[in-house]
């Protein structure tokens, strides 16, 4: 077990290696920094002394080497747009965009799951037809359009529920949470389902198809050739053997989640780290976006890790062959 | 009074191209303490009464007609709930594969806890104590220990012992079993046979066993039903069945098993199933593309030689070699091979032979050794093109005729392939002549050729993947297990034919079998390999009479008795 | 019973004949989600000749005909069906140029998504080892984060790259590109997956004991045998590269406003929403969601065909 998730943990340090190159990459080469930093009347000595001061003229890999370090201590330099450091401005929306994201990603598997297994066991219901034909339509509506749609109906048509921002806010410590508001809980519930309807139809289907799979294999077969009832065969055997490939892609989904939220967060002006980004790539404001890449990066290699030891203490047969 | 009667079952699997009769007014009984056995080759039915009789027909089939009576009480007409009810607690059912009949995810003791509690309702305590001993009747070593392992730590014929112990849960009355044996070795398919034989005496139950193989029929069952295209033909005891058997379909099935004891001409009778492919014209060998330019280059000794050939498999990768763990696939073989000999090389699952085999044509390389072949050592020449000579020479057919022939080519141009490839022909129609020849020799016709592999059946393929062979003109010809994935009559076409074409063509030949009454039809010569070595070399008449080495002895211990069988018609050849 | 067939067959005889054909038009969902596709490709094709107006045309566009609501209302003008946008440009006319948009973008990322990956998916799969390690530690990497956010990052770093002058002219070039490149991973690991199975098939094996060269083992082979499931991922990949594009057009980082897609139609009429013009995003909308179902629902359709376990 230990060396298992020290394997895992070294992977994940390679990953965050290679993408803070190509975030480095990004900082260093996309256009001039210096340019980006001073105005259009800096004399080309002051320019020089900036690059040196900044250490632009150093080896790239010894740049490289203080920009991962800078990194990992959270710093990543300062916005060209805003002149403020970017792990301020990412700070301030940090709470907004994981809010969002923990909101969706409970959505998601609190009914993804759930109806996935139900339409696998009961395909031929009229029920299991309807939320599989809304599914179909579910991935073929664009993140945007459902916003769009569920602003129309309950904010402009039924005017029930606030169609922008976070509401009253409460700050603890730097994290603001909209948790603890009524204003708050309004106004998450259109947010957090646009976010979320995309990725619970496709855990939903993924699910069934999962679980479909399992229940043609021979040991459900031989389950029900011994007699065992309906539900043990479908929820102690093909359940479980469901989950196991599923919690791969289910984890991948929820570290989409909070990507994804870019588009919610514009359609919904959410004052997240999307909307932070997508400014950004409209201002080629490069060190925001190279920061927002190593984060989503992080939250990736975190999640991953998470899924790994839960298919390490669900599959027995991963166990066997790491102590093998 | 019956234990089990099946009275004129008739199961119907609607489809696309109309309905398809799978099973058509059979009847079976099965008494306490007896052993029947139910044999067809493939598509015969008998999977699907099995699973007609414990109320798990697979849709869209059918029972339409018929019923089945459990001591005299109709079971087909209950309810659902009720069928499941007698599932496993009065009718027990083992399946082919164990590898994929126990869900991964759970210890064995949890899955026999969950069994027996649910029928017989003892509670955790005394169920588990009687899924240990459960776990002992069927020969589990250190049961105690054992329960709490996953089906992945046992090996294929330890889980199927834990199958069978599912199955006796509840004490059953009746127990299925399908083909409970094919997916294993011979040494542990002995086993298995034995201890259902011997469990099914004890506790009086009536078992049907369903199989294709009659060395299981011959082993374990008393009585036999002969099934054919969904009807039963012929039922019997088993001495009768196979002593002197009735129906022209089980003459020409018996006739058709290969023979441990005797060795044949060839074998008779075998076109009641599908007809032996006829030659519809005889080629004239002499002036024929086919026999013309084999003249070879000349070999002073053997044909191919073997040299302490090694291979080495990663079994586990690392980035460090010493973190890597590997296994000698092939450790040390060495043998020859005459001009003119079919050689032949046997062995269990995993023993090594085909990778031997894929090491002579170049599939694989070498970790050690040499493969000398004409006098010229192949292992190592570099350059494809230089490879190329030796490529035509060698040939080889292959196991499985549903994945040896590229589906989305036509027939014309996979045999065309290699003589494209080798330039052996001048021009189009030379190839296309010399394709509709092949397909005439090898027994299909010269129609076939524009039509695609999916559209033939496995005997008709592997006649294809011949004719393949076939077109580079080789003289040495690679066999990896060519019928094993065939039924038995056709297995007996297959043999004649490349017994045919060997004599024909002079092949050199080296064939590799699990199957020892196989080697013993088709070899001059055997190599026995276990674990990678080569344990025993000589004269295949003399390995069958005197062999040397223990293991050999021990193989042909475990053959199926087939002593029993029928000898009329067969033409045995002198030793 | 297989030999009762007759001998020769054509190619089109062959098709009609398979079980594909015969699960199509045994499927009226399936035809019907052909017939939209193929019919609002060929509308969004000849969209210069069916259009009843010309939305680029400058001359044409009269600024007195905007915000006009459908024809049915009783504001609504029957020059306009489907009404017109802030500018006066009918909105029927925009969403068949929109359209066209969408689908050149849509099938373009997903022909140089399909080259990417099932180059590297058969390279992958044949050669294995570290060439293969190395292609799918990058596929993981990549496939970690959403197509939409690779998608995002090549768009701004593209306009980071390229001069400002230039970003109108080329920007539908690198949205193909950024759409493309988002995509390729899908197809590599079925590819790779797929040539992993078939390379160790013995008709691979027999073709190298030929002595056939790995090139054409891989095309003449390898590759006919994996285009199956090649087919169902582009179908659906279709779909998400629409959704994609219309989502950065939407964005704001996709088409300039000059050549407007679906996307770009829905951002400009989503400033208008809440003043009750619901006509100029909802038809583009309608029309994007109708053409992504249709791909969808073909998608699933030949999936479902195209699987073995459930005929």
């Amino acid at each position: 077990m230990i060396s298992f998730i020290f394997k895992r943990l070294l992977q994940s340090v390679v990953v965050m290696l290679a993408v803070a190159l190509i975030a480095f990459s990004m900082f260093r080469f996309v256009g001039d920094p210096i340019n980006n930093m001073v105005g259009q009347d800096t004399t080309q000595e002051e320019r020089e002394a900036l690059a040196d001061r900044l250490g632009l003229n150093d080896p790239f890999f010894v740049q490289f080497g203080r920009f991962a370090l800078n990194a990992a201590e959270g710093d990543f330099g300062i916005s060209y747009k805003y002149r403020e450091p970017v792990s301020n401005l990412i700070k301030a929306r940090l709470s907004a965009t994981l809010e969002l994201s923990f909101v969706a990603a409970v959505l998601t598997l609190a009914f993804g799951i759930p109806l996935g297994v139900y339409t696998a066991l009961k395909g031929k219901s009229l029920i299991s037809k309807a939320v599989m034909s809304l599914s179909l339509i579910g991935v073929s509506l664009p993140t945007f359009l459902i916003g769009i749609l569920l602003i129309l109906l309950f904010g402009v048509v039924l005017r029930w529920l606030p169609t922008f921002g976070r509401g009253d806010v409460v700050a603890i410590g730097w994290w603001t949470t909209g948790f603890l508001t009524v204003s708050g809980l309004k106004s998450l519930i259109l947010p957090s389902i646009t976010l979320a309807l995309f990725q619970m139809t496709l855990i939903m289907r993924l699910v069934r198809a999962e679980m479909l799979e399992v229940l043609r294999t021979d040991f459900i077969k031989f389950a029900r050739a011994r007699g065992l009832p309906d539900r043990a065969v479908h929820f102690k055997h093909a359940l479980k053997n469901t989950l196991v490939p599923v919690i791969t892609v289910t984890g991948l989904q929820l570290g989409a989640l909070i990507a994804f939220a870019i588009i919610t967060e514009s359609v919904f002006q959410w004052p997240g780290m999307g909307l932070l980004f997508i400014q950004a790539i409209s201002d080629v404001d490069i060190p925001i976006m190279a920061a927002y890449l190593v984060l989503i990066a992080f939250f990736f290699v975190i999640i991953n890790m998470v899924v790994d030891i839960l298919y390490y203490t669900v599959d027995p047969r991963l166990r066997a062959d790491s102590t093998a | 009074m019956d234990l089990l009667n099946i009275n004129n079952l008739r199961i119907e699997f609607p489809s696309r191209h109309g309905t398809v009769i799978a099973v058509d007014d059979v009847t079976l009984t099965v008494e306490p303490g007896e052993v029947l056995g139910v044999v067809g080759e493939s598509g015969a039915g008998k999977s699907t009464i099995g699973n007609a009789v414990i109320g798990l027909l697979e849709p869209p089939g059918e029972m339409t007609e018929g019923h089945v009576l459990l001591k005299s009480e109709q079971i087909d007409t209950l309810s659902a709930e009720a069928k499941r009810k007698i599932r496993g607690r009065r009718i027990g059912m083992i399946f082919q594969d164990p590898l994929t009949s126990l869900d991964p995810l759970q210890t064995i003791e949890q899955q026999l806890v969950e069994t027996i509690d649910l029928h017989l309702k003892l509670g955790e305590k005394k169920s588990q104590a009687r899924a240990v001993d459960l776990l002992r009747q069927v020969g589990i070593p250190d049961p105690e220990t054992r329960i709490k392992n996953y089906p992945h730590q046992f090996s294929g014929g330890m889980r199927q012992r834990v199958v069978i112990a599912l199955a006796l849960c509840a004490e059953p009355e009746v127990i299925i079993a399908d083909e409970p044996t094919t997916a294993l070795d011979v040494s542990i398919q002995a086993q298995i046979l034995e201890l259902m034989r011997r469990l099914c005496k004890d506790k009086q139950v009536g078992m049907i066993i369903i199989t294709h193989d009659m060395g299981v029929i011959a082993d374990i069952t008393d009585r036999v039903a002969v099934m054919y295209r969904g009807k039963v033909v012929e039922e019997g005891t088993t001495a009768k069945i196979l002593g002197n058997p009735d129906h022209p379909y089980t003459q020409s099935l018996i006739s058709a098993v290969p023979r441990p004891d005797i060795r044949l001409k060839r074998f008779p009778m075998v076109n009641y199933i599908e007809e032996e492919g006829e030659r519809t014209k005889n080629i004239d060998l002499s002036t024929h593309w086919l026999g013309r330019h084999r003249d070879f280059d000349e070999v002073h000794g053997p044909l191919l030689s073997l040299k302490n050939l090694v291979m080495t498999f990663v079994t586990k990768p690392a980035l460090l070699k010493s973190n890597r763990i590997a296994f000698n696939a092939v450790d040390d073989v060495s043998f020859d091979i005459n001009e003119g000999e079919v050689f032949g090389l046997v062995g269990e699952s995993g023993s090594g032979k085909s990778t031997v085999a894929r090491m002579v044509c170049s599939l694989y390389k070498p970790a050690a050794g040499e493969v000398i072949f004409a006098g010229t050592e192949i292992s190592k020449i570099k350059s494809e093109n230089e490879r190329d000579y030796f490529r035509r020479q060698m040939q080889m057919i292959f196991q499985d005729p549903f994945s040896s022939l590229n589906g989305r080519m036509r027939v014309m141009d996979i045999i065309a392939e290699p003589i494209r490839f080798h330039k052996l022909a001048s021009s189009n129609q030379e190839v296309e002549q010399i394709v509709n020849d092949l397909l005439d020799h090898v027994g299909l016709g010269a129609q076939a050729s524009v039509r695609f592999p999916h559209e033939f059946s496995g005997g008709q393929r592997q006649r294809i993947s011949i004719a393949r062979a076939l077109a580079t003109r080789p003289r040495f010809l690679i066999c990896d297990e060519p019928t094993s994935a065939l039924d038995v009559s056709i297995q007996a076409q297959i043999l004649n034919l490349l017994k045919d074409l060997q004599e024909e063509l002079g092949l050199t030949m080296l064939f590799i079998s699990h199957d020892l009454p196989v080697i013993r039809q088709m070899c001059d010569r055997v190599g026995v390999m276990k674990q990678g070595k080569l344990v025993e070399v000589s004269a295949t008449e003399d390995l069958f009479e005197n062999p040397t080495a223990a293991y050999t002895r021990e193989l042909l211990d475990l053959m199926p008795r087939l002593d029993k069988l029928s000898h009329e018609g067969l033409e045995v050849e002198a030793g | 019973m297989e030999q009762t067939q007759p001998a020769t067959k054509s190619r089109f005889q062959r098709i009609f004949d398979s079980d594909i054909w015969y699960s199509f038009v045994r499927s009226p969902v399936a035809i019907l989600s052909a017939v939209v596709t193929i019919g609002m490709i060929f509308a969004a094709a000849f969209a210069p000749l069916i259009a009843p107006h010309d939305p680029f045309d400058l001359a044409a566009i009269d600024i007195m005909d905007s915000s006009m609501p459908p024809v049915w209302d009783a504001y609504g003008d029957p020059r306009f069906i489907l009404g017109t946008d802030d500018q006066g440009r009918g909105i029927l006319s925009t969403i068949l140029y929109g359209a066209r948009i969408s689908l050149i973008v849509g099938f373009s990322s997903v022909i140089f998504s399909m080259i990417v990956g099932i180059t590297l998916g058969l390279i992958s799969g044949y050669a294995g080892g570290r060439t293969d390690a190395f292609i799918m530690r990058i596929a993981d990497i990549q496939l970690s984060f959403p197509a939409i956010l690779i998608a995002l990052l090549i768009d701004g770093v593209a306009r980071g790259v390229v001069p400002k002058e230039l970003h109108t002219d080329i920007s539908i070039y690198v949205l193909i590109f950024a759409i493309g490149i988002s995509g390729w991973v899908q197809y590599a690991r079925t590819v790779r997956g797929s040539t992993l199975v078939e390379k160790n098939k013995e008709y691979v094996q027999a073709a190298r004991v030929i002595g056939i060269r790995p090139l054409t083992i891989l095309r003449r082979h390898i590759l006919p045998n994996v285009m199956g499931p090649v087919m169902v991922i582009a179908t659906i990949h279709l779909a998400i590269a629409i959704i994609t594009e219309a989502t950065l057009s939407f964005l704001g980082v996709g088409v300039p406003p000059t050549t407007p897609s679906l996307g770009t139609l829905i951002r400009i009429g989503n400033e208008y929403l809440f003043s009750g013009d619901w006509w100029i995003t909802i038809f583009p909308g309608a029309t994007l969601v109708i053409l992504v179902l249709a791909v969808n629902l073909l998608g699933d359709w030949m999936r479902d065909a195209l699987n073995p376990k459930l005929r």
